[in-house]
């Protein structure tokens, strides 16, 4: 009976006759684990797509439940927060994979002739995963998310000419307000996963079309006039079914990537939420999630004059870059040994992003807000007009841009030494003059509270060490 | 038969010319819908502060306003907060709580009388003028004026570093 029913399954759905000979297409031979990368993103998408499901059958997209919702999901809901877990490592998994699967690409020059519109919905696809990065991490309406929107809609306010358009449509209005969120929502559930889907479907329906790109041979360059014949003779004397020889490695990565978000999950848990958002409260520390954190590096770290050229000169210029690519570089060597800048650039690339990412979570251009008081091993032994001192370099904030004993913050130097680096003279005439990103305070101390300020400093003479442990962080 | 392929030709375009009608029949609405914050500005209105009393001349506190119109289910964005500043009897500074550089929340420091950004470490004196770090101008500041002794600010969105406030 078994046998009756598939055999009428078969011949309605075409089993053995498409969906078989589909998966069994010949692939090159040879295929190594750099060749998963591209199911593993999306087998981390489809992951995503199942608990973000999941996660909106409780979560409400207005301002007034939002937050309430999502900590009932994280704290209440029996196993919701494991569920949100994936759904947090699950976004991490996909912008990582997808990242190196371009990078995989590139060095194996996957993306040359015949393969360029491969490449350009790639690319399309990264920037969506990258929407959907940002998006998502609006949806938890804390205090990262309000004031991560606000950042965004400033952002977009520095595109000439439409700027202020951009803005108000990334706001849904003037400020954020009840209808920003659901924007948000309704970008992150229903319009970026739509586009990916369309986009992937289109992407493997290339990869099958155009085959998997026969891995590089150093020397071997990409011949255009019987690219086809000479490719399907390849599959035809060494080619390998695609289903199993090349897809169990796909399996097995699936399974590894599931058990390691899920063992991420329940181990360490999605990260507690900040406080609900809230334009009324000021104490906030905004800070992205680790894929945009180079971004809010770079912004503290550009000068001045360069800041607007590079917030739009820097993402299109990569957007072109990216688009141009198989075009500019269609044909050549496609082996990386041969390709030392293709090397440099993605070496130099990924080198830059770690650097940027320790840079923002450091933040040494941030100021303390609230360093507390100066350690003892600091105040200890000061008496009359150097403890009175003491008192005046927290009061006047001193101490949340400057450093002393390894307390306070490191938008300046770190004054533990500054009693051997400067003079009295010196000193009063930084501290009533400024500097460039030292405001003056000739207007706000007065003669006494600044000699009291200068005895104290004169006191520092500490080596402050090579390392100094960055505080509060 | 060339009459057939005439026919064919014109099915042809009658149906991705009706394919084309629709979708722009259906994109008009949605697209003036999704675009409608910018269609539709929000009107300027006086909203209170607090008394006037309340404020001590050379003190910079913290307040919330309360939007003009906001969406029933806006929750806590409904309001919003501004610095307030005495200047002396007559006069009152009001600044947006946000970094002219790219809008993050920026502290008061009373004694030392700074605003310091958390975000990227940008520093406003008390009359809301740069003293440090990236801001490419000063704090916005917002309209004022003190009605039966009530202080009022008049309303208005996001200020934009871009914009010329």
């Amino acid at each position: 009976v078994l046998k009756g029913v598939y055999g009428w399954l078969d011949d309605r759905l075409g089993i053995s006759s498409a969906l078989v000979p589909l998966m069994q297409h010949p692939v090159p031979p040879g295929l190594n684990w750099g060749y998963v990368l591209g199911s593993a993103t999306l087998v981390a998408f489809i992951v995503q797509v199942v608990t973000g499901v999941g996660l909106a059958f409780t979560y409400v997209p207005a301002p007034n439940s939002a937050y309430e919702t999502l900590q009932w999901i994280s704290h209440q809901a029996i196993l919701g927060n494991v569920v949100r877990g994936i759904h947090y490592f699950g976004a991490s998994a996909m912008v990582i994979f997808i990242v190196f699967h371009l990078i995989q690409v590139f060095l194996t020059g996957g993306f040359k002739y015949p393969r360029e519109v491969n490449w350009l919905t790639g690319t399309l696809l990264l920037l969506l995963t990258l929407g959907m990065a940002w998006t998502g991490q609006l949806l938890r309406w804390d205090q990262n998310a309000y004031w991560s929107i606000v950042v965004g809609a400033e952002y977009a306010a520095r595109v000439p000419l439409i700027g202020e358009q951009l803005s108000a449509i990334l706001l849904a209005g003037h400020t954020v307000g009840g209808a920003t969120l659901t924007r948000f929502y309704a970008t992150h559930v229903f319009l970026f996963p739509a586009l990916i889907f369309g986009v992937v479907g289109l992407h493997l329906y290339l990869v099958v079309r155009h085959g998997i790109s026969e891995p590089p041979r150093p020397g071997e360059r990409v011949s255009k006039a019987n690219y086809f014949a000479r490719y399907y003779e390849m599959l035809r004397t060494r080619g390998e079914p695609f289903w199993p020889d090349a897809a169990w490695k796909d399996v097995v990565a699936a399974v590894a990537i599931g058990a390691v978000v899920l063992l991420l999950a329940i181990v360490v848990g999605a990260p507690e939420l900040a406080a609900p958002a809230d334009p009324t409260n000021v104490q906030a520390y905004p800070l992205p999630d680790w894929y945009f954190v180079w971004l809010f590096a770079v912004l503290a770290l550009l000068p001045r004059g360069l800041e607007n050229a590079f917030m739009i000169g820097f993402p299109l210029l990569a957007i072109v870059v990216l688009l141009a690519l198989p075009f500019v570089a269609n044909g050549g060597e496609r082996h990386w040994s041969r390709r030392p800048w293709a090397v440099f650039a993605v070496g130099f690339s990924l080198l830059a992003i770690a650097l940027l990412i320790r840079e923002g979570y450091q933040a040494p251009w941030s100021p303390e807000m609230n360093p507390g008081p100066l350690p003892a091993s600091v105040t200890q032994g000061l008496t009359g007009s150097e403890a009175a001192g003491a008192q005046v370099f927290t009061a006047k904030a001193c101490h949340s841009c400057h450093a002393i004993g390894g307390s306070g913050g490191h938008r300046g130097p770190d004054l533990s030494d500054v009693g051997l680096r400067l003079s009295r003279d010196q000193m009063t005439a930084r501290i009533l003059t400024g500097a460039l990103n030292m405001p003056s305070f000739a207007g706000n101390i007065d003669p006494t509270e600044l000699e009291q300020l200068v005895d104290f400093l004169a006191t520092r003479r500490a080596s402050p060490g090579f390392f100094t442990a960055p505080s509060g962080e | 038969m060339d009459e057939r392929i005439a026919r064919r030709e014109w099915l042809n375009r009658l149906s991705l010319g009706l394919m084309g009608l629709a979708g722009v029949v259906v994109s008009v609405p949605l697209i003036s819908y999704l675009l409608s914050p910018l269609l539709r500005p929000p009107p300027p209105a006086w909203v209170d502060v607090g008394p006037a009393d309340d404020f001590k001349q050379g003190e910079t506190v913290l307040k919330s306003i309360k939007e003009v119109s906001p969406l029933p289910w806006a929750g806590q964005t409904a309001e919003t907060a501004v610095w307030v500043r005495r200047m002396d009897q007559q006069t009152f500074t009001i600044f947006e709580v946000n970094c002219a550089h790219l809008g993050c929340p920026v502290m008061w420091k009373q004694e030392a009388e700074l605003f310091l950004c958390p975000c990227h470490g940008g520093v406003y004196y008390a009359d809301g003028t740069v003293a440090g770090g990236p801001p490419p101008r000063p704090l916005f500041r917002y309209e004022n004026r003190v009605q039966n002794g009530t202080l009022q600010v008049r309303s208005r969105g996001l200020g934009l570093s871009t914009q010329a406030v």
